[in-house]
């Protein structure tokens, strides 16, 4: 049983891989959370395939360097966000309609520019599902900094983002700067699309955001215990993944948002049976379980 | 970093403006909110003293809501002008709007003295944490509103009274001095009701402003000192036997009141409430 854990650590990339697996699965649970109180779920879909030609736009340029390619989706995952509200304001239309024509149109922009390049299929493939095991020392240490500054700001404006998330009318009599605050949102949304990129990849990534996140909803009362489930979940199912792909040879990315989601079935289907009475109270439970 | 904005137009996020020597605690001048295709309040002008309890009548649709989120400072007017003990609302966080339960995500994983505990924030501003002076204060605010055996418990557990229990003392977490309290009373059974009034009682004592958005003619005439009459443009301000005439209710609301003349006096027939399931229950 140990030599089955230990095994895949004599390989550092996967050693590389658990590490960005792990933070990257922290982060995402924590900003998760906001997006799937405050029901932005299709904003963080459409964010994250709307990063495709940024990144596209790094490759051409830099031609496979990593680092240039973070810079340029952070760039283009800033600009969409901030799009995706003036677009909103400005035409008059729903939001969500908004953010359905910016993200379908920057997909496809992707799309373009990268079947320009030579070997198509194989960046496609690469961008839309992520390679964790191909991290880099260099990759890993931007998803530290730039996750550490998310979680840094996070823990300053906690109690500001739950006020805006909660109830925005009390924000507003409260005079806190709530366009400010919601815009902050937004830019720490991207920056986590952003260095979660690589482990799940664009079109896998709204998982990442708000399956472990849900579970953890199903798990506790409150929300700093909510934050709490959700970071561990998405830690945990990052790493049960990369084994799984290890010892089955499963896609990565595929294989963490699996187990990300078989986390959330498993508790919703023991909830359920509590609830009509097939599984006793003495079935063991979270100590802040409902 | 407490105050972002600095001396600007809005002082920002926990910044109260001491409120000038004699001015009326709320003061609404030819106020006035028109869209492009209709005017939602017209030339609406009143002053309420401190302490002052008024109760908003009128039919949906009449800018209750709106007119509350003007002196709030949520929306802004096309013209005329509000002040707060002297100054604009945006100067302010004295001043408490309790909002319409369907305007709240109540599955949202809070308890009730974590609610009640945000209306400290703005006491606090950025950065700081509560302190046992918060926490002693959120308990008195609960004990006020006859909560404090719900503190721990999450938001959705609550009955409809509770819930609009727990908005007031949030209010009083927020030292608020004027409350605007937004069809509290919907959802209400009479048990619920009495309790709420209870409340407000106390809450005469602390000489807090109250404006409340109601359907409830009888309640409004047996409980506050001032009727407002209001369908986008205020018909009548006073006491309610001043206030209740067929003239007035007849402008007030329209062909939705039907007024029998009696042996024993006025009667009057609405059908008011629950149009365009504006206040619909929610789960």
């Amino acid at each position: 049983m140990i030599e089955i854990l230990i095994e895949p650590l004599h390989y550092p990339f996967m050693i590389r891989g658990f590490l960005a697996a792990i933070m990257v699965g922290v982060v995402c649970g924590i900003v998760g959370t906001f997006v799937v109180l405050r029901g932005m779920a299709f904003f963080g879909d459409a964010l994250a395939h709307a990063v495709l030609p940024g990144v596209a736009a790094g490759y051409l340029v830099a031609g496979g360097v990593r680092s240039v390619l973070f810079w340029w989706a952070l760039g283009t995952a800033v600009l969409v966000s901030m799009a995706i509200g003036a677009v909103s304001r400005a035409a008059r239309i729903k939001e969500d309609t908004a953010i359905g024509i910016i993200f379908v149109g920057m997909f496809a922009l992707g799309i373009a520019m990268i079947s320009a390049t030579r070997n198509y299929a194989v960046d496609l493939i690469h961008f839309l599902f992520g390679d964790v095991l191909g991290v880099s020392w260099s990759d890993l240490s931007l998803i530290l900094v730039f996750g550490g500054m998310i979680l840094g700001v996070i823990f300053i404006l906690f109690k500001e983002l739950v006020i805006l998330s909660f109830d925005q009318t009390l924000a507003q009599t409260l005079r806190l700067p709530t366009k400010r605050l919601y815009y902050t949102l937004l830019i720490l949304i991207a920056t986590t699309v952003v260095i979660s990129m690589q482990t799940v990849g664009v079109a896998l990534m709204l998982s990442m955001l708000i399956t472990p996140p849900a579970t953890a909803y199903l798990l506790a009362r409150r929300l700093p215990v909510m934050i709490l489930w959700a970071a561990v979940l998405g830690a945990v199912s990052g790493v049960i993944g990369l084994y799984m792909s290890f010892y089955f040879g499963i896609a990565s990315g595929a294989a963490i948002v699996l187990v990300c989601t078989a986390f959330f079935v498993v508790v919703l289907m023991i909830k359920q049976l509590r609830a009509i009475g097939v599984i006793g109270k003495s079935f063991p439970r979270a100590p802040d379980s409902e | 970093m407490r105050r972002l904005s600095g001396s600007g137009p809005t002082p920002g996020w926990g910044h109260e403006t001491p409120h000038e020597e004699g001015a009326a605690i709320l003061s609404v001048n030819e106020l006035e909110l028109s869209y492009p295709s209709r005017r939602a309040l017209d030339r609406i002008s009143f002053e309420l003293g401190k302490g002052e309890q008024v109760a908003v009548v009128g039919p949906n649709g009449a800018g209750k809501s709106t007119l509350f989120k003007v002196i709030a400072g949520v929306m802004k007017a096309t013209g005329g002008r509000v002040t707060i003990g002297g100054h604009g609302p945006v100067e302010h966080i004295c001043i408490a709007y309790i909002p319409q339960r369907n305007q709240i995500d109540w599955s949202f994983p809070v308890t009730v003295s974590d609610v009640v505990m945000m209306g400290r924030a703005g006491r606090l501003g950025w950065l700081r944490r509560p302190r046992r002076l918060d926490q002693e204060r959120v308990r008195e605010c609960l004990d006020l509103v006859g909560l404090s055996d719900l503190a721990g418990r999450r938001i959705a557990e609550l009955s409809g009274g509770e819930q609009q229990r727990m908005f007031i003392a949030r209010a009083l977490a927020q030292e608020a001095e004027l409350m605007l309290m937004d069809e509290v009373l919907a959802g209400c059974d009479w048990r619920a009701e009495k309790e709420i009034f209870r409340i407000l009682e106390r809450l005469r004592s602390r000489r807090v402003t109250i404006m409340m958005a109601t359907h409830d003619l009888d309640q409004a005439a047996a409980h506050f000192d001032r009727i407002m009459l209001l369908n986008r443009r205020l018909i009548g301000m006073g006491r309610p036997e001043a206030v209740f005439t067929p003239e007035n209710l007849r402008e007030t609301y329209g062909s939705h009141l039907r007024l029998v003349q009696t042996d024993t006096g006025l009667m009057i027939l609405s059908d008011t409430c629950c149009e365009g399931g504006e206040h619909s229950d929610n789960g």
